[in-house]
């Protein structure tokens, strides 16, 4: 089953690496990773998908909590959180699709950040299925290059991951 | 205090109670050792590869539960430490090791002696360092001890670059306390976890104390008589966890997995509650997990690690802490059980399947070997191995009864281990025997620390088991490749060898006792039964290190034996 890892880490070089190598020497999958500073700088948080039954992601959490860099995990699979994910989307457009390919855009709220007479450039931001969803759509008139952010997310509610 | 970057490394090492530093010089850290030799620091002893050093401050450590420490230098010097690393890191063992590294600003640019140190011992390591500059030091060096040394033990690693070695920090005094906002293990143990322990222990017909390395202190041996006692609950231990639990103790089963004794293993099949204590469940115990303890219908697991609970087995009540805290908790909320037919049953198979070996007048059985030195020296002695038949001879002839007198690389199984380790060993108790015993294949890839342990006056006994070829691998190849014996003959068999090579007492090179001389030990050679007992008894009244050489059978095996990844149903042989 696919997990939404939340964990706080000390904003230090070298700690992408621990997170990153503990998950590729015991066998575990990444998914995806994001990482950003908090509003405490000394704190940065790790957004980590992964997926596997519940013993793997058992051990996965209980590893990163050994790791002596990492203050907090969560797992935010397991409550109510949200989800957010940013891609940009490089689509092929002539001036017959060009309307056709806003609207879809449109629809899943995405905006064009740029346009040329080839080309459109489309922002969104969205669960990482919103975002399949919307690619699946783009891909008949061309996708030229994508990129995307991978996931991060928070609880709902006034909780917070505490230091 | 004003200081430079290597004083006050020397500061914390005295801070810390560091008594002794092994290591190895290099240009990367030699302003260490500019300072290493100044009155009040502390004693140390230069081996002869920094692997050495490793396994010393580890074999140092286990001994002790202090901290061990080692400093080398950069490069090459860090990365022979790796092995010593990896070994201290499967077995928990605290370590702070020291490596030089180049200057600050010739990080990355692949400078001379230079290597990724904490990229590379990341995966081999508990935690590491790269000290960027003077101001942070005092600051990891206190972290580092700490960490070595609490929770789970391990090795730590600082990285210490050449000019903030030399850089000096004005207003320098060593940190008093610690505190690490991600790095806060939990030891006490939940009450709520103790009483389900208590109440699963109570309900069980068939438990059985099943203790590791993590147990391995004198604080827990006598919890865990008492435990034993009280509840009336059989006791085995792991490879690590030898000497935990007395093994001269009617309710002792002995070390239990692939080498363990059958009545060992036959306790764990049968039975119907575990109560694991700093052990966890490594696949040499367990053999195929889905035949593992069929019979169990708990598990109780304490360990100060969280991570090793439920990673192979389920557990059903997890307890996290330290052993030493929770045991006097749990001791407390249970009551007196008597359980006679499980210890009669116990009993029984100890008695029906006792280990065995023949020994006859023509040919040295290791067993025998192994068995009188324990007689010679009333089983008070420090022994430590290498990795292989030998150790596993040890592990299952020797009765251990106290914490810390069984030195050995059990996770890693690193040949090599013992010699250096033995040294460790025999620093911090200078009057106790302290033996290694190794095979011919495992004592020559460290032999060269002959010239430490002489020099230092460190007079270890080494006791060689020559069966002339690597026996484990030969074993497994004679019984599970069709006697392939592919590359694990030590002997010239063969092999041209060069016409000059002088002629040898034995077709065997090298010439242990020759080998011994030459270093300025003692060597000493056995070939028949009859020579065994007075060759230990020369070995231990000798005033100086000694290699003891016995030449024994080839083709012994180490049995019983579990095959790897079968159940105790597949268990081979009792009998030799």
């Amino acid at each position: 089953m696919r997990h939404v890892i939340s964990v706080l880490v000390e904003n230090q070089f070298g700690v992408l690496t621990r997170i990153a190598g503990m998950f590729s020497s015991r066998g575990f999958n990444i998914d995806s990773l994001a990482v950003g500073e908090t509003t405490d700088p000394t704190i940065s948080r790790i957004t980590v998908v992964s997926h596997g039954d519940d013993q793997v992601i058992e051990q996965i959490i209980k590893q990163l909590r050994k790791l002596v860099d990492v203050i907090r995990v969560q797992d935010l699979t397991g409550e109510s959180h949200i989800e957010r994910e940013l891609v940009l989307i490089k689509v092929a457009c002539n001036k017959g699709n060009r309307a056709e390919i806003m609207e879809i855009a449109s629809i899943f709220r995405a905006n064009i950040v740029d346009v040329s007479a080839g080309s459109l450039v489309i922002e969104a931001v969205g669960a990482e299925r919103k975002i399949d969803a919307m690619l699946d759509l783009l891909k008949p008139f061309g996708v030229l290059e994508t990129a995307r952010t991978g996931s991060v997310g928070l609880s709902r509610g006034p909780n917070a991951l505490k230091v | 205090m004003k200081a430079t970057g290597a004083q006050i490394l020397m500061d914390a090492l005295k801070k810390e109670g560091v008594e002794v530093v092994f290591g190895f010089p290099g240009g990367a850290i030699i302003d260490v050792f500019n300072v290493l030799n100044a009155p009040g620091s502390p004693r140390f002893v230069l081996v002869r590869h920094e692997q050495a050093a490793g396994h010393a401050a580890d074999g140092y450590a286990r001994a002790t539960g202090k901290t061990g420490v080692c400093i080398v230098t950069s490069g090459p010097g860090a990365t022979n430490l790796a092995t010593a690393l990896a070994t201290a890191y499967m077995d928990s063992i605290p370590m702070v090791a020291i490596t030089g590294q180049v200057v600050s600003a010739a990080i990355g640019n692949d400078a001379f002696q230079e290597v990724d140190v904490v990229g590379y011992t990341r995966p081999i390591t508990k935690h590491n360092y790269l000290v960027k500059s003077v101001e942070d030091l005092p600051r990891v060096l206190k972290e580092a001890f700490y960490i070595a040394n609490s929770g789970r033990p391990g090795p730590v690693v600082i990285d210490f670059p050449k000019d903030v070695q030399q850089a000096v920090l004005e207003d320098y005094e060593y940190p008093e306390t610690v505190d690490i906002r991600s790095y806060k293990p939990s030891v006490e143990g939940n009450m709520m976890a103790i009483r389900k322990a208590a109440e699963a222990i109570d309900r069980a017909k068939k438990p059985l104390l099943y203790v590791g390395g993590g147990a391995n202190n004198a604080v827990c041996q006598e919890l865990l008589v008492r435990l034993a006692e009280k509840c009336q609950i059989p006791c085995t231990t792991t490879l690590l966890g030898l000497g935990a639990f007395p093994e001269t103790h009617p309710y002792a089963m002995e070390m239990l997995g692939m080498h363990g004794t059958q009545y060992a293993n036959y306790a764990m099949y049968n039975c119907d509650c575990i109560v694991a204590v700093g052990a966890r469940f490594d696949d040499r115990v367990t053999g195929k997990l889905s035949e593992f303890a069929p019979n169990r219908q708990d598990i109780v697991h304490i360990d100060i690690d969280p991570s090793s609970i439920s990673k192979s087995i389920k557990v059903s009540v997890p307890v996290v802490g330290d052993c030493a805290r929770i045991l006097p908790k749990l001791l407390e909320l249970l009551e007196p059980v008597e359980r006679a037919e499980w210890i009669r049953q116990c009993q029984d198979w100890k008695a029906s399947h006792p280990l065995a070996y023949k020994q006859d007048d023509k040919v040295i059985r290791p067993q025998f070997v192994i068995e009188q030195l324990y007689e010679i020296a009333k089983g008070d002695a420090i022994v430590v191995t290498e990795v292989g038949q030998h150790q596993m001879w040890t592990a299952q002839h020797w009765k251990f009864t106290k914490p810390r007198t069984f030195l050995s690389s059990g996770g890693l199984g690193t040949m090599g281990y013992g010699f250096p380790a033995a040294l460790g060993a025999k620093i911090a108790f200078p009057d106790k025997l302290v033996v290694d015993i190794a095979g011919d294949g495992s004592f020559q890839m460290n032999m060269q620390e002959l010239t430490t342990a002489v020099n230092e006056n460190l007079q270890v006994k080494i006791v060689v088991l020559n069966n002339g070829c690597l026996g484990m691998v030969r074993q497994w190849q004679e019984m599970f490749y069709q006697r392939n014996y592919s590359g694990t003959n030590l002997k010239p068999v063969g092999h041209e060898i060069p016409p000059d090579s002088p002629p040898l007492e034995i077709d065997y090179r090298p010439d242990f006792a020759k080998l011994a001389e030459a270093f300025g030990a003692t060597g000493l050679r056995a070939t028949r039964p009859d020579e065994v007992r007075p060759t230990l008894e020369k070995m231990i009244a000798t005033r100086n290190v000694v290699i003891a050489e016995f030449l024994v059978e080839e083709e012994e095996n180490v049995f019983p034996m579990i095959p790897a990844g079968a159940g105790v149903r597949q268990m081979m042989g009792g009998m030799a």
